[in-house]
């Protein structure tokens, strides 16, 4: 059950010694404080889910997001009426995000294309505006759903936990988790969810989803039903959505709206045709460079600039630094636009494959041993 | 019942700005082929036009007038602005109407803003998939906006109705009710009508002329248009600018019902891809009749007595309606089969 072929293992192991170091690869860069680590963790793990819908089935999801809200909503609950310990809070979250989106997946497969994408929106947008509205004694609004020093907590005060006064934090077990535990944490998660990513794209149901990407109708004459294997992967990448949103919640014990809107959805699909959809690492790079550039190119100031550029002469010093300044900071924004667009247009099929294309140029000099390229169908 | 019809008034007004929104976009994808993010920033772009035309119009000089003191001892500054310096009356009738007028800025510069679109980006993608369309045009629309944003800043920019218009109309009169039952404001029935004027603009455009044949013909199969002889692709970059200048002139008449902010594009994206959707991709009547239904939908939905019964119905009306829509009717309201559907 926990074999994985070598290529697998490799990659695993690449990816756990990548993870496991980022406080030390990631100090060049200025990220490498616990609190931006976990959420580039977090984010990569909502992508690797995403892309198991996306990058396997080829449907198109614009409402990913709302799992996330969700999981976050069912973590803090658990934190208020159970316990401070962060395992209830996971597991209940994901057994809430994969009960929505059972239901959600059940109602929006029955379309394909962008007729999904659209229910699947609209869904999103109905638990937000909900959440924000008419739901608010369970979600606090606008306000967001924070720990108070009154809350029930009853697991905790049957064993007679207490934690002082004061707001309490989440516990591992007993034991408080810091910074640096928090980023750990989610990194672990990352990895697990790394392997089960794994595993479903090296399996049978890995490979019909795949069948399902390239054709649906040829699947079916086939004599294969294809709703279970889709809602599966739905309900799947649903469960990780909502786990993420739990460790966004664990992290920072509290939950808002924001985190359902669409324009958090659009996030994760643009982080994934960013690094590549469809490939093992691709979703984690995406996040990471999106979420990397969301949290250092907003931060840099013009004092940073004119320190950066101070080596050349006055008059040019402050040229850059103007035109620099547009694409920092308050503006990162362009930054990211122009990122999209260049990549889209240079390298299609997103960063991983740009880079195996890289790859590629090196190895030309080794005789082609491969097969031939495969003819393309006539129209 | 006078409230339900006010409601009525108000959903049409909402809806003709859907109806446009979604035409272009619409329009843009059944000729293209191209599921174009940037439209709503097409959108932003003529609420824009308006605000830079006023800028323009409104330039003033400062003169001194010595016979007049403020309270305070110093003379009193009069401004004017030039076109008033220059025209006289018409000039003060200029800046009055700036909104209406601005028109005449905004169709060429949303021609010119969306002919350069497509010869310069959307060009290269019509064979890439409809995901790397998607990330290019958002990404194309977040660069719009984040210039747009750093010319203007972030606050919304409030356009002036003409004096004249801002009165309301006594609808309830031709009605046969009492008067002032039921009155509505001038400039939203001159939305509404504006919208229904530039819908059968697009419509007879289309069915009426030649240029209108051919890029039809296109539509239902570029690939013999294009045996035909003709240049199909340079009429769908025309089309492609059509439907900018219709999404501009949506936004320039918006802008005293709404002020215009940098992501004013963003918020009605996905509302008009909805709508979109809903009307059934690549159908034009189905965009204008979906824009219409949902307009009126949201504003029924937001009367008190409709909310007392249902709780947050006004919120999610749109989706729930779409939901419905498409779980029944599984194109949409007219939508084609096998577009979109792969």
């Amino acid at each position: 059950m926990f074999s994985l072929s070598r290529k697998d293992l490799t990659s695993l192991v690449v990816l756990a010694a990548i993870v496991l170091t980022m406080p030390i690869w990631l100090a060049p860069f200025g990220a490498a404080y616990p609190g931006l680590m976990q959420k580039f963790a977090i984010y990569a793990i909502f992508a690797v889910g995403f892309n198991i819908l996306f990058g396997l089935t080829g449907y198109l999801s614009f409402g990913h997001a709302a799992f996330v809200g969700i999981g976050s909503y069912t973590a803090v609950w658990s934190f208020k009426l159970l316990t401070m310990d962060i395992l209830p809070a996971m597991i209940f979250a994901v057994i809430i995000s994969g009960l929505f989106a059972l239901v959600i997946g059940y109602f929006c497969l029955r379309r394909t294309g962008i007729y999904f994408s659209i229910l699947t929106l609209a869904f999103a947008q109905m638990c937000y505006s909900l959440a924000y509205s008419v739901l608010t004694p369970l979600t606090n609004g606008e306000t967001g759903l924070l720990l108070a020093g009154n809350d029930p907590r009853y697991i905790d005060k049957m064993f007679g936990v207490t934690y002082g006064s004061g707001l309490p934090t989440p516990t591992f077990l007993g034991t408080t988790l810091g910074g640096y535990g928090g980023f750990y944490l989610t990194a672990i998660v990352l990895i697990v969810i790394f392997f089960i990513s794994q595993k479903i794209f090296a399996s049978p149901f890995g490979m019909a989803l795949r069948g399902i990407k390239s054709n649906q109708t040829r699947m079916m004459y086939t004599g294969f039903n294809t709703k279970p294997y889709t809602l599966a992967a739905f309900v799947v990448s649903g469960m990780i959505a909502g786990l993420a949103g739990a460790l966004l919640s664990v992290t920072d014990p509290l939950a808002g709206t924001e985190r359902m809107r669409w324009t958090e959805s659009g996030n994760v699909v643009l982080m994934t045709i960013l690094g590549g959809v469809g490939t093992l690492f691709g979703p984690i790079v995406g996040a990471w460079l999106i979420k990397y550039f969301e949290n250092i190119f907003s931060a840099i100031n013009s004092n940073m600039l004119n320190n950066f550029f101070s080596f050349l002469p006055d008059g040019i010093q402050s040229l850059m630094v103007t035109v620099t300044s547009k694409f920092v900071g308050e503006g990162w924004h362009l930054t990211l636009g122009l990122m999209f667009v260049l990549i889209v247009v240079f390298l299609p099929g997103g960063l991983v494959e740009g880079a195996k294309r890289v790859a590629a140029r090196f190895d030309r000099k080794k005789p082609r041993t491969g097969p031939a390229p495969a003819p393309q169908p006539a129209e | 019942m006078t409230a339900m019809l006010a409601q009525l008034l108000n959903g049409l007004d909402k809806g003709g700005a859907y109806a446009l929104i979604a035409l272009g976009l619409t329009l843009v994808f059944g000729t293209l082929g191209v599921v174009n993010f940037a439209h709503g920033a097409l959108f932003m772009l003529g609420c824009f036009c308006a605000v830079t035309f006023r800028y323009l119009i409104t330039i003033e000089t400062v003169t001194v007038d010595p016979t007049k003191l403020t309270p305070w001892g110093s003379p009193v500054e009069v401004r004017t602005p030039l076109v008033q310096n220059w025209f006289g009356d018409f000039g003060a009738v200029m800046v009055d109407y700036s909104v209406p007028i601005s028109l005449i800025l905004a169709v060429p510069t949303m021609l010119a803003i969306g002919i350069a679109m497509e010869r310069g980006l959307i060009k290269h993608f019509y064979k890439r998939t409809h995901a790397e369309q998607i990330l290019v045009t958002f990404g194309l629309a977040i660069v719009l906006q984040e210039v747009v944003k750093a010319f203007f800043g972030a606050n919304p920019y409030p356009q002036p109705i003409p004096t004249d218009l801002r009165s309301a109309a006594d609808i309830g009169i031709l009605l046969g009710l009492e008067p002032r039952t039921l009155t509505y404001p001038w400039w939203r029935i001159i939305y509404l009508a504006f919208s229904l004027f530039v819908i059968g603009g697009v419509f007879a455009f289309l069915q009426f002329t030649t240029f209108g044949m051919v890029v039809r013909a296109g539509m239902a199969d570029r690939e013999t248009v294009g045996l035909m002889g003709i240049d199909i692709d340079r009429r769908f970059t025309i089309v492609f600018g059509l439907a900018a200048v219709v999404a501009g002139v949506a936004g320039v008449m918006y802008t005293p019902l709404l002020p215009p902010n940098y992501h004013l594009g963003m918020d009605f994206l996905v509302l008009s891809f909805v709508v979109v959707v809903v009307g059934g991709m690549g159908s034009l009547p189905g965009a204008v009749v979906a824009g219409f239904l949902l307009g009126i939908l949201q504003s029924i939905a937001s009367m008190t007595e409709i909310k007392s019964l249902i709780p947050g119905i006004d919120q999610v009306i749109i989706y729930l309606v779409a939901v419905i829509i498409l779980l029944v009717l599984p194109r949409g309201l007219m939508g084609r089969r096998g577009v979109m559907e792969s």
